[in-house]
C-alpha cells in the first residue's frame, strides 16, 4: 500500500508532478552534460598522445603540456636512439600557425607533423583519402568536423599556412582540439616547411620500447642518460596535459562548478515542490497518525515518493543527455557519457531526491495527530 | 453477565497554557465505556467534548488522571506505544471523514489493514467485506470526491472498522450531513458496535442522533454529566 500511496499522491496533481521532474530533468541533464564536457574535454585534450601509439614521449625539459612545447635540438634524437631498450624513436613537430582559407579568411590551426613511415603519431579515424598521400610535398589532413571553419570542403583544395602552399589530401573524423585551433596533420618534411620551426627542429621524440622492457623502465633510462630533456609515459605525460588545461588553467573546475550549481538547484527543486505536497497531504498523515501508522510508515511513503520521482526524472533526463551527447559528434565539442556517467547519475539523482525529502520528513516527524480533530 | 470496560477514565484532567496561568478543558473527568453500548458525549461548543475524545482515543495525553483502553492503562507510555495501542484497538470516525482522497474507496479500508499487516490479498478481501457491510461494495473502485456525504461516511465507518477494534471513536459524524443521511449513519453505527461487541463514543451536539445512544453524558465547562437514561433531556445547571 505504500507504494500505492506514494503513487497516488505524485500523481494526483499532474502539474506539481511536471514542476517536480521538471527540476530533476533540469538538473539530471545539467550534471551530466557538464560532466560529459568535463570528460569530453579531458579526452579531447590528450588525443593525440593517447593515439601516438609510443611508449614514451621525450621534451624539452620544464614542457608543461603537449600544445606548448619548445624545439628539442637533432642531437637529442640520436642521444634517444642510443639508449638501451628504444626500439625505435620519431621525431614528432606540434606548432601553432595561420591558416589562409581558399576564401581569403585566416584562422589558426595546430599543426601536427610526423613521420608516416614509424607508425607514431599520425592520424586515426580517416574516412577520406589516406596517410600514404602525406608523402606527397605538400600533403596535408585536416578533420571534418572543421571543415566549414577550414573553408576546405572537399579534398583537394589547396590553401596557405603561414603563406606556404598546402593541399587537403584526406580528411579524419573525430580528431577534435581543445583550443580553438584544429589540429591538421602532415609529414614531417611538409611540417617542417610550413612551420616556423629551423629545419632539423622538432618538439617531442616519440618513443616505441623493445619487446620485454617496460615503459616506465625506458623512461628511467632515458632520464638517465640524455641530457636536458624530460621524458614520459604516454599515460603520464597525456595526464599531465589534461591537469594543466583543466585544473591549472580553471577551465575544467568552472565546468565542474556549474555541474555542482546543477544539482544544487535541482535539489532545492526538487526539495520545494516535494515539500509543497507534503504539506498538500498533511490532514492525510496526521489522520494516518492517528490511526495509529508509526512515522517509519509515513517515511516510506514520503522515501517513496521521493525514489519515484528520482527514477522517472533520472529516465527523462538521461535520455535527453544521450540525445545531446549524440548531436555532439557532429560538431567540435564532445560530451562524452560513459555507461559509469550514466550509472552514477542514478545513484545521485536518487540522493538528491531522498535528501530533498528529508525536510518533508523533518515535518511530519514533529505532525500531532491531534490536527485530525477539527477545530483543534 | 459481567460488562467488560473498553475505556476507563480516572480523574483526568487536561490543561493548556503556561504553569500558573493554565486554562483547564478538562477537569477530573471519571467514565467508563463498556462494550457494546453507544455512549454520546453532548455539548456545546468548546466544552471539552473534542478534548476527551482525543484522550480516549491515545491522541492527546492527560495532564493528570488515569486511563486504561482495553484493560492496558496507558499512563506514561510512549508516543510509539500510543500508536500501538490505537492501531490495535481503536477506529476513529471524523467529521469531515478524513479519507485518503487520492485512493479509492477500496484502497481507503485497504490502508487500515495495510497499517495491521494484513497482506495485500487479505486486506484486499476483508476490505471488500467490510464495503459490503456498509453497503458500498458497488463503490469500490471509485474516488471519494465523486460520492455524497453519506457514502463518504459510510466508507469512514468502513475504514474505522477495518481490522476490528474494540472502540470506535466519532467525532460529529453526523455534522456535515442532511437529516436522512445523519440518520443512515448513525443507524449503521449503532447496528456496527451492537454486532461487533464495540465500544463506540459519538461526540455529536446533534439532537437528532440521541435516540441511537444507550447513554448519554454531557459535558460542559471540562465536567462530566452522566444522563440518566437514554433521550433523557440534560439537567438545567447554575451558571
Amino acid at each position: 500500500m505504500i507504494a500505492t500511496i506514494a503513487c497516488q499522491n505524485l500523481f494526483h496533481d499532474k502539474l506539481r508532478l511536471v514542476v517536480t521532474l521538471t527540476g530533476i530533468v533540469f538538473s539530471v541533464v545539467l550534471i551530466t552534460i557538464q560532466v560529459g564536457l568535463f570528460l569530453g574535454f579531458t579526452i579531447t585534450i590528450s588525443s593525440v598522445i593517447d593515439h601516438s601509439g609510443a611508449d614514451v614521449w621525450v621534451t624539452s625539459p620544464g614542457v608543461k603540456n603537449f600544445d606548448i612545447a619548445l624545439p628539442l635540438k637533432e642531437s637529442k634524437y640520436y642521444d634517444t636512439l642510443s639508449v638501451p631498450g628504444v626500439a625505435s624513436a620519431s621525431k614528432f613537430i606540434t606548432q601553432f600557425a595561420n591558416w589562409k582559407r581558399p576564401d581569403g579568411g585566416q584562422e589558426s590551426i595546430q599543426i601536427v607533423g610526423f613521420e608516416p613511415a614509424k607508425g607514431m603519431g599520425g592520424p586515426w579515424g580517416m574516412v577520406v583519402g589516406s596517410t600514404d598521400l602525406l608523402d606527397l610535398r605538400d600533403g596535408i589532413i585536416p578533420d571534418q568536423l572543421y571543415v566549414d571553419k577550414l573553408g576546405v570542403p572537399r579534398q583537394g583544395e589547396v590553401v596557405e599556412i603561414n603563406d606556404k602552399r598546402a593541399r587537403v589530401v584526406g580528411f579524419t573524423r573525430g580528431i577534435r582540439s581543445f583550443t580553438t585551433s584544429p589540429f591538421v596533420f602532415a609529414s614531417l618534411d611538409t611540417a617542417w616547411r610550413v612551420s616556423n620551426l629551423k629545419p632539423g627542429e622538432f618538439t617531442y621524440i616519440l618513443v616505441k620500447a623493445d619487446k620485454g622492457v617496460s615503459p616506465e623502465a625506458l623512461r628511467d633510462a632515458i632520464r638517465a642518460n640524455v641530457q636536458d630533456v624530460d621524458a614520459y609515459t604516454t599515460p603520464e605525460f597525456s595526464w599531465k596535459t589534461q591537469q594543466y588545461w583543466m585544473f591549472n588553467t580553471g577551465a575544467g573546475a568552472g565546468i565542474l562548478i556549474a555541474a555542482f550549481l546543477g544539482m544544487v538547484v535541482g535539489t532545492v527543486i526538487v526539495a520545494q515542490t516535494l515539500y509543497a505536497t507534503t504539506l498538500d497531504h498533511i490532514s492525510e498523515f496526521a489522520t494516518l497518525k492517528a490511526m495509529g501508522a508509526p512515522n517509519s510508515y509515513i517515511y516510506s511513503i514520503l522515501l517513496a515518493q521521493a525514489s519515484l520521482s528520482a527514477v522517472l526524472g533520472y529516465g527523462f533526463g538521461i535520455a535527453i543527455s544521450i540525445m545531446v551527447s549524440r548531436f555532439s559528434d557532429f560538431s567540435a565539442t564532445a560530451i562524452v557519457i560513459p555507461p559509469l556517467l550514466a550509472g552514477g547519475m542514478f545513484f545521485l539523482t536518487l540522493f538528491m531526491c531522498i535528501g530533498s525529502a528529508l525536510i518533508s520528513i523533518r515535518k511530519v516527524m514533529t505532525l500531532d495527530p491531534i490536527l485530525v480533530f477539527k477545530g483543534r | 453477565m459481567t460488562e467488560k470496560i473498553a475505556i476507563e477514565l480516572r480523574d483526568i484532567s487536561k490543561a493548556y497554557g503556561p504553569e500558573g496561568n493554565q486554562e483547564y478543558a478538562l477537569r477530573n473527568a471519571t467514565l467508563n465505556v463498556v462494550q457494546g453500548e453507544v455512549l454520546m458525549l453532548m455539548g456545546p461548543s468548546g466544552s471539552g467534548k473534542t478534548t476527551l475524545l482525543s484522550i480516549m482515543g491515545c491522541i492527546l495525553k492527560p495532564t493528570s488522571g488515569s486511563l486504561s483502553v482495553a484493560g492496558r492503562d496507558i499512563s506514561g507510555l510512549s508516543q510509539q506505544a500510543l500508536s500501538k495501542i490505537r492501531l490495535d484497538n481503536i477506529g476513529y470516525i471524523f467529521q469531515e471523514y478524513n479519507l485518503f482522497p487520492t485512493l479509492n474507496v477500496l484502497e481507503n479500508v485497504m490502508v487500515a489493514l495495510d497499517l495491521r499487516g494484513y497482506s495485500r490479498s487479505q486486506a484486499r478481501e476483508t476490505a471488500m467485506a467490510t464495503l459490503t457491510d456498509v453497503g458500498l461494495d458497488d463503490k469500490a473502485a471509485v474516488k471519494p470526491a465523486t460520492m455524497s456525504g453519506g457514502q463518504k461516511q459510510r466508507l469512514a465507518i468502513a475504514r474505522a472498522l477495518a481490522g476490528s477494534p474494540k472502540v470506535i471513536l466519532a467525532d460529529e459524524p453526523t455534522a456535515a450531513l442532511d437529516s436522512v443521511n445523519g440518520q443512515q449513519v448513525m443507524d449503521l453505527m449503532h447496528s456496527l458496535a451492537k454486532r461487533g461487541d464495540r465500544a463506540v463514543v459519538v461526540v455529536t451536539h446533534d439532537p437528532r442522533t440521541v435516540d441511537f445512544a444507550d447513554r448519554i453524558v454531557t459535558i460542559e465547562d471540562g465536567q462530566l454529566y452522566p444522563q440518566p437514561h437514554n433521550g433523557a433531556k440534560a439537567p438545567e445547571r447554575k451558571s
